[in-house]
């Protein structure tokens, strides 16, 4: 056991850091309160583009492929640096870190050519049809038709939950291409261009206020045959890989939130007159507690897929791990704002512009996004306990 | 960074399994449990001859000088088996002395512990139960002990190391003016006992700040061994339920099969690698004397607490009717998890020392 970093990844870190210094954006902290979504998404895309033209964007991707071939380790400590230096993120996170890397996995070299290098500048945003009103834990009941028709499919149905379908130039889209196929089988991945006639995106809008999301509507839209990713009929393959991409990392960045937070809150406890109550003292020594099992957990789950090679189902536990503990996390801060933690943008007396009452409304959605923890629990008795499939 | 265990680590934690597996199958720590002190000297010799008894401790007294990361897997594989008797109490006997005894004494007391020729124990607690030494009252004037000890684990040992208010001091347990009354407690593994001194001539092992910073030494290792122990305990629950959960049938199916069963067993797991986590972490700040274990250390400690508790609670439920049975080994593990949450502070105490950190 080493927890030191060793001398190419602390060159790796310092390097970075120094970057980050010297670049992060001073107005950042204040646009993120203030900006409305749009306003925001501009501001990081620029910033993106920044951090692409130093050399920083796709850190992951291999160096050919215009990234910076990073180790696991040194993706980790990018997030850990973004995090702690109070970056503002990427645009294009879903391009970056879920559609780039199965694009690089299964793409023809014309995919790569034409999509690649917009995905990591930002010029081109990505969002993901996957989920559908009536599949979202059974994705493989997906029902969005694709209708080959000489060189192109012909899409029709509906799509829902899209990140950034507002924002995104191009859709990675799993459609049924075999329409007497069940579940798993006959599926089809399309990279969807959003300009296509018959696509329309309608803001869904959210308990928080925002539309993070969208539903997205196909009405004979064309998607020429040379866009499908992958082997036709090979959907379910090409999305799985897509999903577990750099899952491990995702909750590092949360704890590095939550942790950052938390500070805020052990500084708010004092001039709420909290910090000498025995109960707050418990709770935020609690919040602590378990800030630090889920970084631990991760480091640990990170180290083991370093030595093993590849993520696996111990990734729902990592799932859990974050969303659930931010979701008491946020209470906890909420019991300690006691009245103040109502009061939302808008209000003078909001503490930070109500930047606590927004995380405790979105963590609610940290236990459905990306798996329920239903459904993670079901994967850890499955794939990790051996227990009977259930359903 | 590598935060997985090395070879050596991975090996030292293999053997501790294979040899406690073979010493200690649960049908002897049922028996050995029934004994006086919940330990037979045969045991006790090869588990000494293994160099259990002195895993930490130097090479020059007859350690085996491994770090609190081989501590920390050895001690998880303990938990595993439920390891009877005074194995913990000697460890913080002996941690006790590493850090407050004369050269000489470590020569006499020590490498005994190590060689497995004494057990020692750490009298600490009094009236109060409070886990911090500045709550000690016992006072030993002129190096003579009256008064009382409580919660002693395994006080039936060779000699007691006493906490008073002036110092540490060593007492033989057959020496004029000790008594040593059981009081019977909840883990049937383990002995605890109310201990009293009437004008009993005590040797001085250490005072002042020297004293103190010993105690607290000690005291941190104690809880992080206890919450490797817990770990250990953790795993066995939830390899016994989901045994269990696979092959029981109702309803025509393996009771696995259903999702109420299954969460549990998730829950469990998720706790285990938590706990393991957090005591993995700890166990190495440790060993790198880092600033920041004293820190891991609450957190591993705190943490294993409340979560070894709640894997209790699941195995006994999922093992329904048959996990409330005295046959069923699964309350074994729920009575050691009660009496480890206690055992050098619980949940609460380690928080608090934890806000102590981070809001004073």
């Amino acid at each position: 056991m080493d927890l030191n970093l060793t001398a190419s990844e602390k060159q790796f870190r310092d390097e970075l850091a120094a970057w980050l210094k010297a670049n992060v954006p001073a107005d950042w902290e204040q646009r993120r309160l203030r900006d409305s979504m749009h306003q925001r998404f501009e501001f990081l895309r620029a910033w993106q583009k920044k951090v692409f033209e130093a050399g920083w964007a796709g850190v992951s991707w291999p160096k050919e492929y215009g990234g910076r071939g990073a180790t696991l380790m040194e993706q980790v400590i990018f997030t850990q640096e973004m995090a702690k230096a109070g970056a503002p993120p990427l645009a294009n996170v879903l391009g970056l870190s879920l559609i780039g890397p199965t694009i690089i996995h299964y793409g023809t070299d014309a995919q790569k050519k034409r999509f690649l290098a917009n995905i990591l500048s930002a010029d081109e945003i990505w969002c993901q049809g996957f989920s559908e009103p009536n599949a979202g834990s059974d994705l493989a009941g997906l029902r969005t038709e694709a209708r080959l028709e000489g060189d192109h499919y012909i899409v029709n149905g509906q799509k829902i939950w899209n990140s950034y379908g507002w924002a995104a130039h191009w859709c990675a889209l799993v459609t049924r291409s075999d329409p007497n196929s069940q579940k798993h089988k006959g599926l089809t991945y399309l990279l969807v261009d959003m300009k296509s006639p018959g696509v329309e995106v309608r803001p869904l809008r959210q308990m928080t206020g925002e539309s993070e999301f969208t539903e997205l509507f196909f009405r004979d839209v064309k998607v020429p045959a040379e866009n499908v990713l992958g082997t036709p009929g090979d959907g379910w393959n090409v999305a799985l890989g897509t999903l577990a991409h750099e899952r491990a990392t995702l909750g590092v960045a949360m704890q590095i939130v939550m942790r950052r937070q938390l500070d805020r809150v052990i500084e708010l406890s004092r001039t709420l007159g909290k910090s000498a109550d025995a109960i707050a003292r418990q709770k935020i020594a609690q919040s602590y507690i378990e800030n630090e099992i889920v970084r631990l957990t991760h480091l640990r789950a990170i180290s083991k897929i370093i030595q093993t090679g590849s993520p696996g189902p111990e990734g729902s536990l990592l799932k859990l791990e974050w969303s659930e503990s931010n979701q008491r996390f946020q209470a906890m801060v909420q019991e300690i704002l006691g009245p103040y933690g109502q009061l939302t943008e808008g209000s003078d007396l909001a503490i930070d512009n109500g930047a606590f009452t927004y995380s405790y409304l979105r963590s609610r959605g940290n236990t459905i996004e990306a798996g329920t923890s239903e459904v993670q629990r079901n994967i850890i008795s499955q794939h990790v306990l051996g227990l009977p499939r259930s359903y | 960074m590598h935060f997985g265990l090395s070879e050596t680590q991975q090996s030292i934690k293999n053997s501790a399994k294979e040899f406690f597996g073979a010493e200690c199958p649960i049908a002897e720590v049922r028996r050995l449990a029934e004994t006086e002190h919940a330990m037979e000297p045969k045991l006790w010799k090869k588990i000494a001859e293994q160099g259990w008894t002195g895993i930490i401790f130097p090479e020059a007294h007859d350690g085996m000088g491994l770090g609190y990361v081989e501590m920390a897997v050895a001690f998880e594989e303990m938990g595993r088996a439920l390891v009877p008797g005074p194995l913990l109490s000697t460890l913080v006997a002996g941690s006790v002395l590493e850090h407050a005894a004369s050269e000489d004494q470590k020569k006499k007391y020590l490498s005994a512990i190590c060689r497995g020729e004494a057990k020692g124990t750490l009298a600490l607690l009094e009236r109060s139960a409070s886990w911090n030494p500045a709550d000690v009252k016992l006072t030993a004037a002129n190096h003579t002990l009256t008064g009382e000890k409580l919660f002693v684990p395994d006080a039936a040992a060779d000699f007691l190391l006493v906490a008073a208010s002036d110092g540490i001091h060593l007492v033989p347990s057959n020496a004029a003016g000790v008594r040593i009354m059981k009081t019977p407690g909840i883990d049937l593994t383990r002995r605890l006992y109310a201990v009293t001194f009437d004008n009993v001539p005590a040797e001085p092992v250490a005072t002042g700040a020297r004293a103190t910073a010993a105690l607290e030494a000690a005291l941190d290792i104690a809880a992080l061994a206890t919450a490797a122990e817990m770990v250990g305990g953790m795993q066995r629950l939830l390899d016994l339920t989901v045994e269990y959960a696979k092959t029981r049938k109702q309803f025509g199916k393996p009771i696995g099969t259903f999702q109420a069963v299954q969460h549990q067993c998730a829950d469990m797991l998720f706790y285990l690698e938590g706990a393991r986590a957090a005591v993995y972490y700890a166990a190495c700040l440790l060993s790198e004397n880092d600033p920041g274990a004293r820190a891991a250390i609450s957190v591993a400690k705190a943490y294993a607490s409340d979560t070894f508790r709640l894997c209790g609670n699941s195995a006994i439920q999922v093992h329904g009717g048959m996990g409330f049975t005295w046959e069923n080994d699964a309350h074994l593990f729920y009575r050691r998890a009660k009496a480890s949450e206690t055992a050098f502070g619980d949940a609460t105490f380690h928080r608090e020392r934890l806000a102590k950190i981070l809001l004073d």
